[in-house]
């Protein structure tokens, strides 16, 4: 069975002081139902990616929350996977469809982080990481740190090949209307920003953020629904998940994730392809230490040697560094980036001829893996 | 018309340098000055608070010798966030020690950092209506702040007070608005003793919003143009604050500059904003305008447009005498005179 995605969009993502949760995944819904033509009464399925409305916001219970909101009584679901939420959501919906009980369900992803105080979120955000790592009064800037140091103790790498993360992102979201931040930088200013853990300061590290994306997923192409244009579905050819140990301290090799080699070698294996097929990719950047990794990981090239890579346009969208990374929401935005490219919507930032894409999406400091392929 | 006829300051002499917080805390010293835009604040020795602060602005309203006297004062507001009391009125502790007599409405106000600039507004009717002649608005703060929060850098102490009526004003109030919502930026519960802040909430949703739309409201009911002012004033919770919304509003560095109090003895709260006003009225002349809008969290803002008028003298001590007049404690002495430790 093959199956598509017919609508994508996603909100503005920043620091949304007016916006609501429900306000945020009404906004994506309805534009990704617009983009698909779609009814929202076709709509048999809802699966919710979110980590912190729990903790932070005490509501719990999304799947009926949202589908409250959206009008509808269809199964729903909250699925949770800390920063992997949004992929493990859109994982599910895939899986829901391929089962053959649902034919049309939407995977939407949304996060409301910045109506708290940075240090209740940033000890949220540890409820991703291992209860030790809690106890040692670790944060994810610091256990992404470690990870930097172990690459840049093995392979060289230096704190100004981060910062270029940062710089390449940055550029990529000033070309996004939607992105958080809209600013080119320097990598004088990444290095002379503030230190958060050494060797991470403020400009590696990705911003706490509001913000929706929702995607339909389906198996029919008009059959029974108002007919979308061929032109506009993007077939998905993989959708893979893999884990790896909760806490870095159990892993077993601290410069590489285990769970995106797994996924991705997965996910390359049953869409197909290779790593040089793909033409353009959105990959989990919550740090800059974090994209390194992931195109190493990835296959995109081999340890170390990440500057030499030339063909591939790696987070078009600003990554999470430069869009925002509102947890939950960030793996759905990671697809309708590369819905949006391989349809020639991208605007400024459209990579020519793009045909097929990639996505990666990572659960805390590496114990979930997401990945999916996509081909128009 | 209403006016203020003369005002009184009085800052605290001790400083603390924001390197020196910083450094307790283990912090760089040049992100946090460069991102807060304040290089040292104001601290009251041990037996300062803001009723003391208050007598003290007050008493430097009366000349001497002057024409006018504290049992001229029929209307005393003060406005504070830290009136030692819940229950039990600095003002009148004020007013008995100004020797004001009994014949006088006496009226203690909280809103934040606008608690005094309220008492202003709500003066000018009284004023206006006949009620009284003359009235006494106070603002008096020795700020709380929880040590190692982000407030710690701002959070300072001072009082300004202002003698208005209808007549021998030295800036008369040409027009006036109030510009409030329920936006919950910063807070202290009764019985808690560090005030609470909702961290980059307090930016746009709260100051900006209310500022500015106190601002523009202003504008549009008189008519005016940021170039028809010679200054403007706007509430200092940090340097950065109110040079941005000045640019935003399209008043000019020149025109905010001498207003700018917070670069030197932080952000004195309640007195914040009529500290900067008195340091404008220091150096103003006759026929200037001056725009001037508050901001209390909670939240709100009040506007003011002055006129100085021929009236107006050069004060004997300026508020930027007082600025200088100082002497530093380091971060143990600070913890000591604000009763920390």
């Amino acid at each position: 069975m093959k199956v598509y995605i017919t609508g994508a969009a996603t909100t503005k993502f920043g620091e949304l002081w007016s916006a609501s949760p429900r306000s945020l995944a009404r906004e994506a819904v309805t534009n990704a139902l617009k983009d698909a033509k779609l009814s929202v009464k076709y709509i048999q399925a809802l699966f919710v990616g979110n980590m912190l409305s729990g903790m932070l916001g005490g509501q719990e219970h999304l799947g009926a929350f949202f589908a409250e909101e959206l009008g509808l009584s269809v199964a729903a679901f909250k699925i949770e996977g800390a920063c992997a939420s949004g992929g493990l959501a859109l994982h599910n919906a895939i899986n829901s469809v391929l089962s053959g009980q649902y034919d049309t369900v939407v995977a939407l992803g949304v996060e409301k982080m910045t109506d708290h105080k940075p240090e209740d979120v940033a000890t949220a955000l540890m409820g991703a990481g291992s209860d030790e790592e809690r106890a040692a009064g670790a944060t994810f800037p610091g256990l992404y740190a470690c990870l930097a140091r172990a690459h840049m103790q093995a392979f060289g790498t230096t704190e100004e090949d981060m910062a270029a993360v940062a710089v390449k992102n940055h550029f990529h979201a000033s070309l996004n209307p939607n992105a958080q931040f809209h600013s080119s930088i320097t990598i004088e200013q990444v290095m002379r920003s503030s230190k958060i853990a050494d060797p991470l300061k403020l400009l590696d590290c990705s911003p706490i953020s509001d913000g929706a994306a929702a995607v339909i997923v389906t198996n029919k192409l008009g059959t029974g629904l108002p007919a979308g244009k061929a032109g506009n579905r993007v077939q998905i050819l993989a959708s893979t998940v893999a884990t790896d140990t909760l806490g870095l301290a159990q892993r077993e090799n601290l410069t590489e994730l285990k769970a995106t080699k797994e996924a991705g070698k997965k996910a390359f294996h049953i869409a197909g392809v290779s790593p040089k097929d793909i033409d353009v990719a959105e990959v989990h950047d919550c740090f800059t230490i974090a994209e390194i990794l992931a195109m190493e990981d990835l296959g995109f090239c081999k340890k170390g040697k990440v500057g030499t890579l030339k063909h591939l346009v790696v987070n078009p969208s600003g990554g999470l560094k430069g869009c925002g990374h509102p947890v939950g929401a960030t793996g759905i935005k990671q697809v309708v980036e590369i819905v949006d490219q391989l349809r020639g919507r991208a605007g400024a930032r459209q990579v020519k001829n793009a045909r097929v894409g990639l996505t990666h999406n990572v659960g805390g400091s590496g114990a979930t893996a997401v990945v999916h392929i996509l081909k128009i | 018309m209403v006016g203020i006829v003369s005002y009184g300051t009085y800052i605290p002499k001790y400083r603390i340098k924001i390197a020196d917080i910083a450094a307790a805390w283990e912090k760089e010293p040049s992100e946090v000055i460069g991102s807060l835009g304040i290089d040292e604040k104001a601290v009251p020795a041990g037996d300062e608070d803001a009723v003391t602060i208050a007598l003290e602005s007050a008493l430097r309203c009366f000349a001497p010798q002057g024409k006018l006297r504290p049992n001229d004062i029929e209307v005393l507001f003060v406005g504070s966030e830290s009136h030692p009391y819940a229950v039990n009125p600095t003002s009148t502790i004020v007013g008995e020690l100004l020797g004001i007599g009994h014949n006088y409405l006496a009226a203690d106000l909280q809103f934040a950092c606008k608690a005094a600039t309220t008492g202003m507004i709500a003066m000018a009717g009284l004023l206006a209506a006949g009620h009284a002649r003359y009235g006494l608005a106070i603002a008096a703060d020795t700020a709380q702040s929880k040590p190692h929060d982000a407030m710690e850098y701002t959070s300072g102490a001072g009082g300004a007070a202002f003698v208005m009526s209808g007549e021998h004003a030295i800036a008369n109030l040409l027009a006036d608005t109030s510009y409030s919502s329920d936006t919950p930026d910063f807070w202290r519960r009764d019985g808690i003793r560090y005030p609470s802040h909702a961290g980059r909430f307090t930016g746009e949703p709260a100051y900006f919003a209310h500022v500015m739309g106190a601002s523009k409201r202003l504008l549009e009911m008189t008519n005016m143009k940021p170039e028809d002012f010679a200054y403007c004033v706007f509430h200092m919770p940090n340097g950065k604050f109110p040079r941005d919304v000045a640019r935003r509003l399209g008043f000019t560095k020149e025109q905010l500059a001498p207003s700018l109090i917070v670069d030197h003895i932080g952000n004195p709260y309640s007195a914040s904003t009529m500290l900067g006003l008195s340091a404008v009225l220091d150096i103003a002349r006759p026929r200037q305008k001056i725009f001037m809008v508050s901001y209390g969290s909670g939240a709100g803002s009040d506007g003011f447009i002055w006129q100085v008028t021929k009236e107006i003298t050069k004060p004997k001590q300026t508020v930027f005498d007082q600025i200088n007049n100082k002497q530093y404690v380091d971060y143990l002495g600070y913890l000591k005179n604000t009763h920390k430790i």
